[in-house]
């Protein structure tokens, strides 16, 4: 026994030592400027999930535009830090009064990756290509977008495909392409900003065709170009150079022959850390110099830390949704008043959402042109509430409350504490609350689309500047999760959606929330700025609230 | 021997059919699909419906079972719903990583967890046993994400002393050639690389040691108690054997044998294991990969994988079994 001592010693002695010895070698890590291997110039960003494609045109989700935005122009592109549409690849546009004719002047001197230059002929060949899509690029998952905008193709080879409302591009001259559409909507001009709608060079385009997708239509394949850097080429500030999957590492370089201004770092990278407290460790550690979606709680304590917190402008919209469909006590008006009297908003504001957010009294920010000064507004009073219910004879209302898990969203950071917070409010006024937690992806969209909650939370970031691409997400006809009808709210939708005229459809937007405020189908609870932060010793971007920060504005200190 | 093996390979077949029915039809009844994984709240039903039938999923699940088994015929596993690739080509960029830090942490386990067993064995109620016992308990019990958040900050934020994730640093140069981090910087001569990969292992593979580490301590003490009391011990010891001969010959091999299939089924948790700790660590193995396509309902994906770690299991066990005829002149394999 007493021999085994000293040997055991030894070895925990051996093991200490081992340990000890890569972690002291280890410690020459705190003498670089930056997490990036002593590379002061490579920038690291940490982003929650990979992107899906390289090419924008196949995207449909933030993060993978976050990375296509910085090599990748749209005609039209929003104000810096704000939400008016201005000039991109266009530096003027105009439309037909039947709003079906779109012209745009394209900026000169603008060339590509590869040096092709930006011309309408190219303009026109993007689009074309995008209207002619055939097989697997028919699938929704990678061309959402299109169809969602411009409808369907050519040839629509499904009978699920919308019709198409693309009808052609033409290009009276070299700076100059028009595009035409069979109805006005009012996803135009909005929708030309875009990320799937970027311009690729032309010879792009040519090694896109030879690259056609393999596999039969019950596969979601995406095309090996939009898997690799190198292929893709557009007109952004940086050029996408690699994409190591097994790193989760996107890399960008400067494209030094960009037509503004040129970048302020050699190297991009972004990196994929999908859970939150890690990307917030990295940037401690500094491994990483920014981060998005930094949970509530964690804003103050970097701040204090010495890290940037800028807070974005609004441009979402988080509400409590309810299915009237599911019991006929949520049909009647005072059942839902009595709802909206009982939600303490302001609280959920004030404890769990970042600097910046605000009460929502209808269902768009007031960033959005469209929304009206004069709805009807619910203040929180559980007194009322409970009248309310009285009088409609329902003071024993149950309600199934579906709440997400294992998610943060940019209007709804801690979705299982807000859920605390309206819970008691609810049951504060009598109201028995029975709980539905289900898995984010793909339980609680599902379920919720599917009209299987009484009262649920959701929310919504706008895609560009336009009330419809708020309101017409939801009220534009019949869905299952709200289920209800009410005609004069479809109808001044479906006006709306139509309306050539932006003056006009402002008002029959402003005139829609004053309707939607009086049927009260939900709640709307809050708008609120997704948090961004980054490292001290980077200039940041400037802050955008629909989240398309510009990289290039970044710089090292 | 041989015919062992060719029998235990046999019956792998109903074995992974089986599976495969029952893994395809608990898949599809899980609630949701790839199409409200992938559009989340852009998801409208009309979207929805399309994708499910673009996809095939709007077909009874017996003839989709069907479409898979007959591509499966073929060795094709489908292409994952997340990133429209094949799966095969997705889990072999992906694999490496997992191998690596599977490899590290056992490396970790084997060499603290049997000398910790043993010591705490011989020297039973001391405070050396004490501290292994509870501390393996704390190990099964903690959480990965928990172990995670604190392993970064003390050793990452704190101190300063290592990566707080991934597998290599950002601009390091690093030839990729096997895709085995460590081994492709020895390969090309890039030895930074290599020490910046072992750096990079050595937090996530504590933390998915934490667990096999437990166990094997647990294991081997309980069976080096158990063959001290053996009488061949003691009639070694009356013999006047050398202590450091009984304790290798009769000891510590005989006491090995429980730990040598421990550490066999143990490696097949380490792939599942490598699910939360790749996830907690951002180290972009399959691990990370999974949990991805478990959330986002890529059927294929879980599919494949499931399967594959069904394969890995048996062929361990066989191998386990094997190993064991080896250093038990007592087992009779036939």
């Amino acid at each position: 026994m007493r021999i085994a001592r000293p040997r055991a010693a030894k070895m925990f002695a051996a093991a200490i030592a081992i340990g000890l010895v890569a972690t002291g070698c280890a410690s020459d890590r705190d003498d670089d400027d930056n997490g990036s291997g002593g590379d002061s110039d490579v920038f690291v960003f940490g982003a929650a999930g990979n992107p899906a494609s390289l090419d924008p045109s196949l995207g449909s989700d933030g993060e993978t535009f976050r990375v296509t935005r910085q090599a990748f122009e749209t005609l039209l592109d929003h104000e810096p830090g704000g939400t008016e549409l201005v000039g991109g690849l266009a530096e003027e546009w105009s439309s037909n009064d039947a709003g079906t004719e779109w012209t745009f002047s394209l900026r000169e001197g603008v060339t590509f990756h590869d040096d092709a230059a930006l011309t309408g002929d190219v303009v026109c060949q993007n689009f074309d290509r995008w209207y002619n899509w055939s097989g697997t690029y028919q699938n929704t998952t990678l061309s959402y977008y299109w169809q969602n905008i411009f409808g369907g193709f050519a040839e629509n080879e499904s009978e699920d495909a919308p019709e198409p409302n693309y009808v052609g591009c033409e290009a009276p001259d070299e700076l100059t392409a028009v595009i035409t559409v069979a109805e006005p909507s009012a996803n135009y001009p909005g929708g030309f900003s875009l990320q799937p709608f970027s311009i690729h060079s032309p010879d792009s385009l040519a090694a896109y065709a030879e690259d056609d997708p393999s596999g039969g239509g019950e596969d979601i394949t995406f095309p090996g170009y939009s898997q690799e850097g190198g292929t893709v080429a557009g007109t952004g500030p940086f050029q996408i150079t690699e994409w190591n999957k097994g790193n989760g590492e996107v890399t960008l370089e400067r494209f030094d022959d960009y037509w503004g201004e040129t970048a302020g770092v050699d190297t991009l990278v972004f990196r994929t850390i999908s859970e939150e407290s890690a990307r917030r460790q990295e940037l401690q550690a500094g491994d990483i110099h920014g981060y998005d979606l930094v949970a509530p709680a964690d804003v103050q304590t970097l701040a204090d830390a010495d890290f940037q917190v800028p807070v974005r402008g609004v441009f979402n919209i988080f509400y409590l949704g309810i299915t009237q469909e599911r019991q006929p006590a949520l049909e009647e008006l005072e059942v839902r008043q009595a709802i909206a009297h009982a939600l303490d908003r302001q609280n959920i504001v004030d404890t769990q959402l970042p600097e910046g957010g605000v009460v929502a009294t209808q269902f768009m920010p007031d960033t959005v042109a469209g929304y009206s000064q004069d709805v009807r507004t619910y203040d929180y009073d559980p007194d009322l509430a409970q009248q309310l219910l009285a009088d409609a004879g329902h003071e024993d209302l149950t309600l199934d409350f579906c709440y997400p898990t294992e998610v943060t969203r940019p209007y709804m950071p801690a979705p299982a504490d807000i859920y605390e917070l309206l819970r008691a409010d609810l049951e504060a006024v009598g109201i028995t609350v029975q709980p539905k937690a289900l898995t984010w992806n793909p339980d609680y969209t599902e379920t919720t689309r599917d009209g299987g909650c009484d009262v649920y939370l959701l929310g919504w970031t706008g895609d560009f500047n336009d009330g419809y691409n708020f309101l017409g997400t939801w009220f534009d006809g019949y869905t299952k999760e709200w289920g209800f009808e009410n005609e004069e709210i479809f109808d001044l939708m479906t006006e709306a959606r139509t309306e050539p005229d932006v003056e006009t459809r402002e008002g029959l937007y402003a005139t829609a929330n004053e309707a939607i405020m009086e049927f009260l189908p939900g709640v709307p609870i809050s708008s609120s700025p997704p948090s961004i932060a980054f490292s001290a010793d980077v200039n940041p971007p400037t802050v955008s609230p629909l989240t398309q920060e510009n990289f290039a504005e970044v710089s090292f200190k | 021997m041989l015919r062992l093996v060719v029998r235990r390979l046999l019956q792998l077949i109903p074995t992974l059919f089986g599976l495969s029915v029952l893994l395809f039809l608990w898949i599809h009844r899980l609630p949701g699909g790839p199409a409200s994984a992938l559009l989340g709240e852009r998801a409208t039903e009309e979207s929805r419906r399309q994708i499910e039938s673009q996809l095939g999923l709007d077909q009874p699940v017996w003839v989709q079972y069907g479409r898979w088994i007959r591509r499966l015929a073929e060795l094709d596993l489908g292409n994952s719903t997340q990133t429209g690739q094949p799966v095969w080509d997705e889990f072999t960029l992906r694999f490496p990583a997992t191998i690596e830090l599977g490899l590290t942490a056992l490396l970790f386990a084997v060499v603290v967890g049997i000398p910790l067993g043993y010591f705490a064995a011989r020297r039973r109620g001391t405070w050396l046993d004490v501290t292994a016992v509870s501390g393996s308990l704390i190990g099964i019990c903690v959480p990965v994400f928990f172990l995670a958040v604190i392993l970064r900050s003390v050793f990452a934020v704190n101190l300063g002393w290592l990566p707080s994730g991934g597998r290599i640093t950002t601009g390091i140069n690093a030839t990729e050639v096997t895709g085995f981090r460590v081994l492709d910087g020895v390969l090309t001569g890039e030895f930074d690389a290599s020490w910046d990969a072992i750096q990079h292992l050595i937090l996530p593979g504590v933390a998915l040691a934490s667990i096999p580490l437990a166990v094997i301590v647990r294991i081997t003490r309980a069976s080096v108690l158990e063959v001290l009391s053996e009488d061949y011990v003691r009639t070694a010891e009356s013999k006047g054997l050398r202590k450091s001969v009984i304790r290798a010959r009769h000891v510590l091999r005989n006491a090995l044998l429980p730990v040598v299939t421990t550490i066999g089924l143990l490696t097949g948790s380490l792939l599942s294991g490598a699910v939360l700790t790749e996830s907690a660590f951002s180290f972009g193995g399959i691990g990370s990969f999974i949990r991805t396509a478990i959330s986002g309902r890529d059927h294929p994906t879980l599919m494949g994988f499931i399967l594959f770690i069904a394969l890995v299991y048996v062929l361990i066990n066989l191998l386990v079994d094997l190993t064991y005829s080896l250093i038990d002149p007592r087992v009779r394999v036939n």
